[in-house]
């Protein structure tokens, strides 16, 4: 076997080893499925009519596939800079934070200013969430990783500090099951997103802002000299240094700008869909770990996370509602893992040419 | 009262109690990244040999000693299985060493392998047949001060000690572990000295997978003797940074983890001793410390004096040099 390094990547390829990776996981999961006793063709067979077909099943899918596409964005607009922003998790909480705060503070607002209050909020929080690590990656050099990800529990564990251990502002204290039994407070109705039915499906207002928000990404990396910064950075530090890039100012932004679409994904998963703040609920979607399979699923492109956050928000809707003694918890991270796994892999087949052939013996003279 | 029931001998001793699993897994994770491979994996790989150990020990029957060491072998072979798919990924494949790591931590962890398996083997809410337990060794126990930290521990807290001197004098007496390093800092020039470095790479990752899935054995076998998904909640994230403060030294690695230790164990001391602050404010601790040591030992002389082996994170392609 020979591995060669390609010098230009056929078209078609990109496309066709993502969609082998998937291919290929959902065959190997397959053997996973065996061995613990299930068939693996009717649970495939289940799991795609409760994503894809049954009725009803888009509409829940594309509300499963919103978080999960800011999450993707948020992922691949810092991985896309090899800025390691593994925190969408707890930014994603906080941004239900701020959203559900500015949804509860607004409520005698009319609907639009509630609306734009709860993504402001959303925004905001998610954003000064990730400018912890943002910050202390430029001015400490500190790994990003360790410190991004050490604050999703940290996160993890507010949110619970709110509803469950604090009379916050976030909890209901009004009624005698409430203080007995621990919840957030509803946010009222016209804090709710719009939608817009178009018969095959509702979309949620939240996915509309989340395709703005890819192609606004895709714009700000090829258009604007502020991305072209990132880019540089992000493929050659001293490169970017020696053209003059303030890469502290950069990593800051990158960062902020990561933190702040899974923010916004924390506040549709509010006003789409909880319209209250539920820590055990935001913390069992576990939607920013999984925004970094489709991040690396789609190659780090605006577009192909939407796609991508589609297909893997069907898969994670149809295991939620399926979920139970045939269906366990932990299928689907089985599935997001191999197919992150077959991704990598295929990887190697975008970046080198293998071929297979017996070595020559001599060079000719 | 007694002083061996003092707060500053009950924290130090359940510091250590706390801080073992850490250094399983975090001397696992020195060895793979002193070959120049970063494993990101390492919470997913925990949580593979917590579930597997305590499957073990509720299906084996046995004395105490033996079916405890069988599911600690089983809890790190286990462990040691799935770091194989990294190993191929990111020494065979030359794959991205982070979102390889990250992808093998949502396959293994919670809501991923480890929880489907707990789950088809329906192993929440049961009490472990087996357990580790404290050992009064040579009767020492009741000795003031260092009975409780030294004399009264589980024997997997013992293999931990053993373990760091192993490892380092493997890592600082062993031609072997001369190659490690060499493979870490500059797999190029051990390549031309005649050291496979895809073999010594595989080795050492696999090494790390097996320590890993020790460490996570010792919470579902030791710290809360039942599974619960997620119940190492974050301890492989915090071993990965604990090898960055260690400076890649095992010795330091131990410290650390014992000061990581006190801190997830101080919440429980000090609520026993009706000191009241919300529970939250302790569970956090552990992860914001990290953070502040991470940003206390990667600033200034430590960095540069002590930094990561040079070739970290990075693949090794001999045609590519």
């Amino acid at each position: 076997m020979r591995i060669q390094r390609r010098l230009t990547t056929p078209r078609w390829l990109v496309v066709a080893v993502p969609v082998a990776s998937l291919i290929a996981a959902f065959a190997a999961a397959a053997i996973v499925l065996l061995i613990a006793g299930k068939d693996p063709g009717a649970t495939y067979a289940r799991l795609f009519d409760r994503a894809f077909i049954a009725p009803g099943a888009i509409t829940s899918t594309l509300i499963t596939a919103t978080p999960l596409l800011f999450t993707g964005l948020a992922a691949a607009a810092a991985f896309r800079m090899r800025l390691w922003n593994i925190g969408g998790e707890g930014q994603l909480y906080l941004g239900a934070v701020g959203a559900s705060g500015a949804g509860l503070f607004l409520r005698d607002q009319p609907p639009a200013v509630i609306i734009a209050g709860m993504v402001g909020g959303g925004l905001a929080a998610g954003a000064a969430w990730s400018s912890i690590p943002g910050v202390l990656k430029a001015y400490f050099k500190t790994n990003e990783i360790i410190t991004s990800l050490m604050l999703n529990y940290v996160a993890g564990l507010l949110l619970t500090y709110l509803i469950f251990d604090s009379r916050s502002f976030w909890r209901e204290l009004g009624t005698f099951s409430a203080r007995a039994f621990p919840q957030g407070k509803q946010l009222p109705d016209a804090a709710t997103w719009p939608t817009f039915d178009l018969g095959v499906a509702v979309i949620p207002f939240g996915f509309l802002l989340g395709l703005i928000a890819a192609l606004g990404l895709w714009l700000f990396y090829r258009s604007t000299s502020f991305g072209f910064q990132a880019r540089v950075l992000g493929d050659s530090p001293s490169a970017a240094r020696y053209a003059g890039i303030k890469t502290r100012r950069v990593v800051v932004a990158m960062m902020a700008l990561s933190g702040a679409l899974a923010g916004v994904g924390g506040a549709s998963e509010i006003g789409d869909f909880r319209h209250v703040l539920d820590p055990r609920g935001l913390q069992q979607a576990g939607f920013g770990y999984a925004g970094i399979v489709v991040a690396a699923l789609a190659r780090y492109n605006p577009f192909a996370v939407a796609v991508v956050a589609f297909l893997l928000g069907g898969l994670a809707n149809a295991g939620y509602s399926l979920q139970g003694p045939d269906f366990p918890a932990g299928l689907v991270g089985v599935l997001q893992g191999m197919i992150l796994f077959f991704a990598l892999g295929g990887e190697l087949l975008l970046r080198y040419r293998v071929s297979f052939r017996a070595r020559l013996a001599a060079a000719p003279s | 009262m007694n002083v061996n029931d003092s707060i500053v001998v009950v924290l130090a001793a359940s510091a250590i109690f706390y801080g073992t699993p850490l250094v399983f897994a975090a001397m696992g994770e020195l060895l793979a990244e002193r070959s120049g491979v970063l494993n990101l994996g390492v919470e997913g790989m925990m949580l593979t040999g917590a579930v597997t150990a305590f499957w073990a020990v509720q299906h084996l029957s046995g004395p105490d000693w033996l079916v405890l060491l069988l599911a600690t072998m089983i809890g790190g072979l286990a462990a040691l299985a799935v770091s194989v798919i990294h190993a191929v990924l990111v020494v065979g494949l030359r794959a991205n060493q982070i979102v390889s790591g990250l992808a093998l931590t949502i396959f293994a962890g919670a809501t991923g392998l480890s929880s489907y398996v707990g789950n088809v083997a329906r192993l929440g809410g049961q009490p472990a047949h087996h357990e580790y337990t404290a050992i009064n060794v040579l009767g020492l126990a009741d000795v003031p001060v260092l009975g409780p930290i030294l004399f009264h521990q589980n024997a997997l807290v013992y293999a931990s000690w053993a373990l760091v001197l192993v490892a380092l004098a493997y890592l600082h007496r062993t031609r072997t572990g001369l190659h490690v390093r060499a493979v870490g800092e500059s797999p190029q020039t051990a390549d031309v000295m005649g050291i496979d470095v895809a073999r010594y790479r595989y080795a050492h990752t696999l090494a790390g997978g097996l320590l890993a899935g020790v460490g996570g054995a010792y919470f579902s076998l030791a710290i809360t003797p039942n599974w619960i998904d997620g119940m190492t909640s974050g301890a492989g994230w915090i071993a990965i940074a604990l090898v960055i403060f260690a400076f890649w030294r095992p010795e330091l690695t131990l410290a650390g983890a014992y000061l990581f230790g006190l801190f997830s164990s101080l919440g429980f001391v000090l609520q026993a001793r009706q000191v009241h602050l919300p529970p939250e404010v302790f569970a956090s601790l552990p992860y914001l410390m990290t953070v502040v040591v991470l940003v206390a030992v990667s600033t200034g002389w430590a960095r540069q004096r002590l930094g990561a082996p040079a070739a970290l994170g990075t693949p090794y392609v001999r045609e590519e040099r």
